[in-house]
């Protein structure tokens, strides 16, 4: 019973030592904090969307358009009425829903692809790897906008062509980790026992993939909202009246030398969140890779 | 790897790459959406419209025998017409590209200057004053939105303080000059145009910087740790140790050998200029590609965007094939 609890003792040990250890770095590292303090107000800000904004994203109000801000309407109205300050509000929660549909989306195809590719190599490898390139061979924008307006114009479909495009990065990531995994003893020992390719490929080499991926699908976080923005804002992503804060932005373009206020608020949310997110990311590599920090 | 035949096998690749990339642009264009002349006639066109785009189109004919038009137009150099121009895709690209080229040139230049000076310094002083600016210099780039960021300098310095010119390349009452490259800078100094050149120049500068200040940034930050590895090492230390000064180490000895990431740096992020030039040409009203792509689009013009996402990739993956000599030629390891 004694050696029972020592073992589990001596098990835990290290991982909350490790623990702590990161949140040392992460509280030494200011800029990481206040990346991590504005995401949390991000994600805080699409969940209680409803609670927070005062007014109505879509519905019209044309009485009151186009005001400066002031008390009522904290960012002033558009050319519709609507509140500016409730629809930045409301955008957070489809900023939220791009970047978690995108990730997952990106993460599966781009871990399958990669898994397949460095698992097995030779031709499979060869092929696999040659289609990736071909993706890689746009510009990453071109490719989402020319995806995003063949599929129709909306939210969803540039969801999946921002998708479309991130996945490669991934991809590569995957297939590099599996290649590193494959060649390790304890694959060769299991495949001795007599797993099959497809157990040891699920079970053993995967999960092994997985958590450089996810730190690499955090640090594309920021990238994501550009681009998602980028769509929005050329007409190729998202449509009015969704408050996409890349649209909105694109709708005070018109107003922009008398009514600044339209563009300026949506896109100093982008800003500011996408700088959380690469604060919050450049913390992790820091902390994950001490050759960085210095 | 000999460097010969280093680039015979990358050209190979690419060339691979190339035909992998014209069958996925065939794939956007004509076989994921359903119904390309409903979308470009309206749903409710008269049928014999409709059969006639079709036949103009060459939509009813088979897909197989669709690519193989397309193909061999392809290596004929002939892109189509443009539903919406009437005229050749590959001539409107030809017209369309040198805007974007003379803007992309600009910022790389600006990025260039600024992004390897930053970089140096921050290196030099780490931890400095001048470093934690250069910090935040770069992590700023990288975040803000290119739109915004544009959108605000325009506001303020044509709108508000009338500095320097708003949209488009030249002024309304300045003569173009002769057309040689495309390039207005290069064309009006040819055509000895001194008017058009100062009126061209200032109509580049705020593009120019809201396309390089990301660039500049993602340079600073690969400059300075780049020059960090550099210093620390062993010849530094000789060379200090013989009394060279110190100005002299880092430029002769140090910023040579840290270049070699820069290198590979500047090309990708010139190839992500023309991304960026999609957004910066849209808000400065400026007659390149990316526009040409991006109205194209808007208005379901399929002959253009294929021609023109085509174009562009064959420019992106000429640039990184020469990025990637050029990192062969300096550092031998990379031939692999």
């Amino acid at each position: 019973m004694v050696e029972k609890s020592e073992t589990t003792i001596s098990r835990w040990k290290p991982i909350i030592e490790d623990w702590k250890h990161t949140f040392y770095l992460w509280k030494r590292t200011k800029l990481a904090m206040i990346g991590t303090f504005i995401v949390i107000g991000f994600i805080v800000m699409a969940v209680f969307a409803p609670l927070l904004a005062p007014y109505d994203p879509i519905k019209t109000n044309l009485p009151e358009r186009l005001k400066a801000p002031s008390k009522q309407h904290l960012f002033g109205t558009d050319q519709f009425g609507r509140d500016i300050f409730s629809r930045v509000i409301y955008g957070a929660r489809i900023e939220v829903w791009i970047i978690f549909l995108v990730t997952v989306i990106s993460g599966v195809i781009g871990v399958a692809v990669g898994v397949t590719a460095g698992y097995f190599g030779g031709v499979i490898d060869e092929i696999l790897m040659r289609i990736t390139d071909i993706f890689l061979a746009f510009p990453r924008l071109i490719l989402a906008m020319a995806l995003s307006a063949m599929l129709g114009r909306g939210l969803t479909n540039a969801i999946l062509a921002i998708s479309l495009v991130e996945w490669t990065v991934i991809a590569r990531l995957a297939r590099a980790e599996a290649m590193k995994v494959k060649s390790q003893p304890y694959i060769e020992a299991i495949k001795a026992v007599g797993a099959s390719n497809f157990r040891v490929l699920i079970f053993h080499v995967l999960p092994m993939c997985l958590s450089p991926v996810l730190v690499q699908l955090t640090l594309r976080m920021g990238t994501i909202i550009l681009t998602a923005a980028g769509l929005g804002f050329l007409g190729l992503g998202a449509q009015p009246p969704t408050p996409e804060w890349g649209a909105i932005v694109s709708d005070g373009r018109s107003y922009l030398v008398q009514q600044w206020w339209i563009s300026t608020f949506p896109g100093l949310f982008i800003a500011v969140v996408v700088l959380g997110f690469n604060l919050l990311g450049d913390g992790i590599r820091d902390i994950l890779d001490p050759r960085l920090r210095r | 790897m000999k460097l010969g035949s280093f680039i015979i096998r990358r050209l190979f690749l690419m060339l691979l790459v190339l035909f992998g990339v014209s069958v996925l642009v065939f794939v956007i264009a004509k076989v994921i959406p359903a119904d390309p002349v409903g979308a470009i006639l309206g749903g409710n066109a008269p049928i014999d419209l409709v059969e006639d785009m079709k036949r103009r189109l060459g939509l009813d004919k088979p897909l197989m025998n669709q690519f193989i038009d397309y193909m061999s137009g392809i290596l004929r150099g002939d892109l189509g017409t443009s539903l919406k121009s009437n005229r050749p895709v590959a001539k409107d690209i030809a017209n369309f590209f040198p805007a974007t080229l003379e803007l992309s040139i600009c910022a790389t230049f600006l990025s260039v200057v600024i992004g390897i000076f930053l970089g140096i310094l921050s290196a030099v002083y780490r931890n400095k004053f001048i470093d934690h600016f250069a910090r935040v210099f770069s992590i700023l780039g990288v975040s803000m939105p290119v739109f915004w960021t544009g959108l605000l300098l325009l506001l303020l310095f044509y709108f508000r303080l009338g500095w320097l010119p708003g949209t488009g390349r030249l002024g309304l009452f300045v003569t173009p000059p002769t057309r040689y490259t495309g390039l207005y800078l290069l064309d009006s100094l040819l055509s000895l145009n001194f008017e058009a050149f100062k009126d061209a120049l200032a109509h580049l500068v705020l593009p120019s910087i809201v396309l390089g200040y990301s660039a500049a940034a993602s340079i600073a930050r690969i400059t300075r740790s780049s020059m960090l590895d550099v210093l620390r090492q062993d010849f530094i230390r000789t060379a200090k140790a013989k009394g060279i000064g110190k100005r002299l180490v880092i430029y002769r000895h140090a910023l040579r050998n840290a270049l070699i990431p820069v290198v590979t740096i500047i090309g990708l992020t010139f190839g992500g200029l023309l991304e960026g030039a999609v957004l910066t040409e849209t808000i400065f009203g400026w007659p390149g590609l990316g526009r040409y792509i991006v109205n194209s689009l808007l208005l379901l013009d399929y002959p253009a965007i294929m021609g023109g996402t085509l174009f562009v990739a064959v420019i992106y993956s000429l640039v990184n094939l020469i990025v990637d000599i050029i990192y062969a030629a300096l550092d031998p390891r990379m031939r692999i």
